[in-house]
């Protein structure tokens, strides 16, 4: 297990900041809120799930518990999905349940105000906006910061919406 | 000292009233009223008297304010004060219940729905009211006029050291209380060569002034009243001596006659002897990190396996012991996992009592092997099935006393629970002394349901019937073995657990019934095969052969896929990587190997490329983190740390042969 | 101060609440589920206080302070049984077999440190 890579200072500010763990899928920097991240891995063999779609890879052994992995790029229509030595696994913890979602390579923990972050703009159909909670910026950088619980509800996970209604 | 927070005693005080109350309810169903065990009601008492006790003083007075009744309605049994009948039993057992409920509501900080036990509490009363209605008016307190102060006499009695207690320690604290000018009279005191040093010469007479309440001048005595001499009388001379006595000459004057020896009560059974109580999730998190262990151990044989075998040996050496141990370790925690059937079966004495109460019958419950061991999670599904046996038992089985002794039997049935281990297996056996099972009316019961059924049926077969689904319906449900459920559902609920249901009957001799267990739920006996590029498991228990097929062998039926003809029998031949869609190398099913599985009494060949290997494996929800997968019944972590998925071969075997037969 | 006290009561809870209540005041404390224990580990050490329930399995309280009292290193230990208000008779009986005094059920953490803060001086 790896921790986290460690957070940059705490924002000062006054509105109370959240963190968000970013990565890179397909050229863009996105971020997920980082309490829901319990720890990043290197990508292993997943064992596949009969009758998944494509973006659910299958299952992995997480210490003894049998969890499922989803390819974020795969789920996002990012065509350049490949695997390699950057390519890492982002296990999430929501509601019960856990998580792993393949990513090409973390970055950073960024703090963000609520004064950073701005609505989700119409994209037109390039990406799917519906995952989207807003955008942040940071030095400059743009940050897409996803929903992570309607992504995985719409991943069709089990009873997650369940578990996302108890937990919200 | 102020911050100490009762509320982390709460756990500890409602895990043992509910043991408590358990071992009440079990006294109480082995209470013969006629002849009561004083040992056996001094438990009941003890049980009680704890919980209210445990309530008062945890700040639940509504629970120990309504134990207060049952536990002076137990003192005076316990005491010999009163006769037991088979009434009080009963109304003991219905206060028993009330108080669970009681503190149910308060563990889970609830409102408690108070009118059962209120109106318990009205027939305990009224009960204790039989007896010398006791209360006798206490007589009005002392009016506590404010006076300047108090003037204490204070003389004890010679022995008063053997007690443990020390007049300084009193003085001490009466001089808290006020301003005290103490003198001493020592006019009893020996020659010093006659002193004896552990009795007390001297007296004292106290003036304490201050606003100080008689009341709590008393107090300071109070564990001494009766040894000593004690006056305390207002300063402000003239008040009523005969106040100042009172306390002592009460007490002396409504001490009771001794009651019943209750003397030195012996050996109560402490089921929690040698046990702690853990968290399962605790239990599982342990069986999941050991099933790690294993894995890493397995890996690190690997490694060593590469290794130069000079430099190996050592480490070798080393890995075989690791393997060893860490086997035993495994076996060591999933045997946390076990609890003995007694679990189950501690419910039955009640459900026995209640339903025999209920249905006029007399009936004696007998149970053995209550320590056999089975997995958790199959304790909590037995549970269901079992009840619905037992109730049936009593319900159509055992019958009425005045028939039983018409056919020359003892007017009270028996109903045995017995519990074993047998080959590596659970045998968990209910039987009765009652009617048996009467061939000519489930025949005719099945004609009318329309199950086939027919009349030169063997008795087994004919016993199956009762298992059908449809057989138990609305017109033989009673409200005690009724409630919707059949037979049916009873088998249907063993077999889930990988169990089987047997019943032998003789007229007029009784019924038996017996249920086949697994040991664990946790471990299965499997298969591994190759399909493609991944491992599969296929349970063993339905494994009935594997081969290598002959071209020949392999027939294509026109719109119905493939078959194979193995020994005369044509059975639907599966590919599983096609089954479950996965990429594979394509093969003809005569380059591959065929294993024949069995379910439901139909059989089927599945295609795999390989056979692995046997190898228990322990089973994995899949449905924790992700969702059921039709087809899958779990999966498994393999010696490389890779996952495997379980094959649920009654699924496939059931859904497939439905399409061929469609 | 660590006077070493010896709480004997069958009921966990009341164990636990006396022990923890005792320890947070300073005491050291040492506990018994049963009369008989009680006795037992009474004999191996010399406790300076001992705080007994009076119905207990095996060897209830009044056995217990009776049996002490014929100890010679217990012939003047403060022996306090925990009691309840509906046995008046219990305290003669107590009395009656050497107890020191009692503690009335149900009482609180402030109440049972406050009595054995006195007995000890």
């Amino acid at each position: 297990m790896q921790a986290p890579p460690s957070a940059s200072p705490a924002a000062s500010a006054a509105v109370p900041a959240a963190e968000f763990l970013t990565f890179t899928l397909g050229g863009e920097e996105y971020g997920v809120d980082i309490l829901k991240v319990q720890e990043i891995r290197g990508y292993d063999t997943v064992t596949r799930m009969p009758g998944a779609p494509d973006f659910m890879k299958g299952v992995i052994n997480l210490r003894g518990t049998i969890v499922p992995v989803i390819d974020l790029r795969l789920k996002l229509r990012l065509d350049d999905a490949r695997y390699d030595a950057f390519t890492v696994m982002v296990i999430l913890s929501v509601g019960q349940r856990i998580v792993g979602m393949v990513v090409d390579g973390v970055s950073d923990v960024v703090a963000l105000d609520a004064g950073d972050v701005r609505p989700p703009p119409e994209f037109g159909g390039a990406i799917d906006t519906r995952f989207i909670t807003g955008l942040g910026t940071r030095d400059q950088r743009m940050i897409i910061l996803l929903d992570i619980e309607k992504l995985l509800s719409a991943a069709d996970i089990g009873v997650l919406n369940e578990a996302v209604a108890q937990a919200a | 000292m102020a911050g100490i927070d009762l509320k982390r005693f709460h756990r500890a005080f409602f895990e043992e009233s509910f043991e408590g109350l358990d071992a009440m309810e079990a006294a109480l169903l082995r209470l013969d009223p006629a002849q009561p065990d004083a040992e056996t009601l001094n438990g009941i008492f003890r049980a009680a008297h704890s919980i209210k006790g445990g309530a008062g003083t945890f700040g639940f007075a509504a629970i120990s304010e309504y134990t207060h009744v049952l536990e002076t309605l137990l003192d005076e049994m316990r005491a010999g004060r009163r006769a037991i009948c088979a009434a009080d039993v009963d109304l003991l057992l219905r206060a028993s219940d009330a108080l669970r409920g009681l503190l149910q509501a308060a563990r889970d900080e609830r409102v408690a729905e108070r009118s059962v036990a209120d109106a318990i509490h009205a027939e305990l009363t009224q009960c204790l009211q039989g007896a010398a209605s006791a209360a006798a008016g206490k007589a009005a307190a002392a009016t506590t006029a404010p006076a300047a102060g108090w003037a204490i006499h204070f003389a004890p009695h010679p022995g008063l050291f053997a007690s443990g207690n020390d007049p300084l320690r009193i003085l001490r604290e009466l001089a808290t209380l006020g301003d005290a000018r103490i003198s001493v009279r020592d006019a009893a005191l020996p020659a010093f060569a006659a002193l004896e040093p552990e009795t007390c010469y001297l007296a004292w007479d106290i003036e304490l002034r201050g606003a100080a309440e008689r009341a709590a001048v008393a107090e300071l005595f109070a564990w001494v009243e009766d040894e000593c001499e004690l006056r305390i009388e207002p300063l402000a001379a003239g008040a009523d001596l005969a106040d100042a006595v009172a306390a002592p000459a009460l007490a002396a004057a409504v001490a009771p006659p001794r009651a019943l020896a209750d003397g030195a009560p012996r050996s109560e059974p402490r089921g929690d002897g040698a046990s702690i109580r853990i968290a399962t999730a605790k239990i599982d998190a342990m069986i999941d990190l050991v099933g790690e262990l294993v894995i890493t151990q397995a890996m690190l044989q690997q490694l060593a396996d590469r290794l130069d075998p000079a430099t190996g040996e050592v480490l070798q050496q080393g890995l075989a012991q690791l393997d060893r141990n860490t086997r035993l370790l495994q076996e060591a925690v999933m045997s946390t996992r076990m609890l003995p059937v007694e679990a189950v079966f501690s419910r039955f004495p009640r459900v026995v009592h209640d339903l025999a109460a209920r249905l006029g019958k007399q009936v004696r419950l007998h149970s053995s092997g209550e320590s056999t061991e089975l997995d958790k999670s199959m304790i909590e599904k037995i549970a269901d099935p079992l009840t619905h046996l037992v109730r049936n038992s009593l319900d159509h089985g055992i019958e009425t006393a005045a028939a039983r002794v018409a056919a020359g039997k003892d007017a009270t049935g028996t109903l045995t629970l017995r519990a074993a281990h047998q080959g590596g297996h659970i045998v968990i056996e209910v039987a009765d002394d009652g009617r048996g099972l009467d061939r000519a009316r489930i025949l005719a019961k099945a004609a009318e349901r329309g199950i086939a059924c027919d009349a030169a049926m063997s008795d087994a077969e004919v016993w199956q019937l009762i298992f059908a689904p449809g057989f138990s319906t609305a017109e033989q449900i009673t409200d005690v073995s009724g409630r919707g459920v059949g037979m049916d559902v009873v088998k249907r609920n063993i077999e889930a657990l990988g169990g089987r249901v047997e019943l032998a009957s003789c007229p007029g001799q009784g019924t038996t019934v017996t249920i086949r267990l697994p040991l664990t739920l946790a471990i299965v006996d499997g298969m591994s095969v190759a399909v493609g590029e991944e491992t599969f498991i296929l349970p063993l228990s339905a494994i009935v052969e594997s081969l290598q097929p002959q071209p020949e062998q392999i027939k294509r039926v026109a719109a119905q896929g493939q078959v194979a003809r193995v020994r005369d029998e044509y059975l639907p031949l599966v590919a599983l990587h096609e089954w479950f869609a996965l990429p594979a190398v394509p093969r003809a099913a005569h380059e591959a190997i065929l294993v024949i599985v069995e379910a439901e009494g139909r059989k089927l060949a599945l295609q795999v490329d390989a056979l692995l290997g046997q190898q228990q494996v322990v089973i994995k929800s899949l449905e924790t983190h992700y969702k059921r997968v039709p087809g899958i019944s779990g999966a498994t972590i393999l010696g490389d740390g890779r996952v495997a998925l379980i094959a649920d071969v009654g699924e496939i075997v059931r859904l497939a042969t439905r399409a061929a037969a469609a | 101060m660590s006077a070493r006290i010896l709480a004997v009561d069958d009921s966990a809870s009341m164990r636990q609440m006396v022990a923890y209540t005792l320890r947070d005041a300073g005491f050291d404390v040492a506990e018994a589920a049963d009369g008989q224990e009680a006795y037992e580990m009474a004999q191996r050490e010399p406790f300076r206080l001992v705080l007994c329930d009076v119905n207990m399995p095996r060897l209830d309280g009044i056995g217990l302070v009776r049996q002490l009292r014929q100890l010679p290193t217990y012939k003047f230990t403060p022996l306090l049984m925990l009691t309840t208000e509906s046995g008046p008779e219990k305290k003669q009986e107590g009395k009656a077999a050497g107890a020191t005094g009692w503690l009335v059920k149900p009482f609180n953490p402030e109440q049972l440190v406050a009595t054995v803060q006195r007995v000890l001086g």
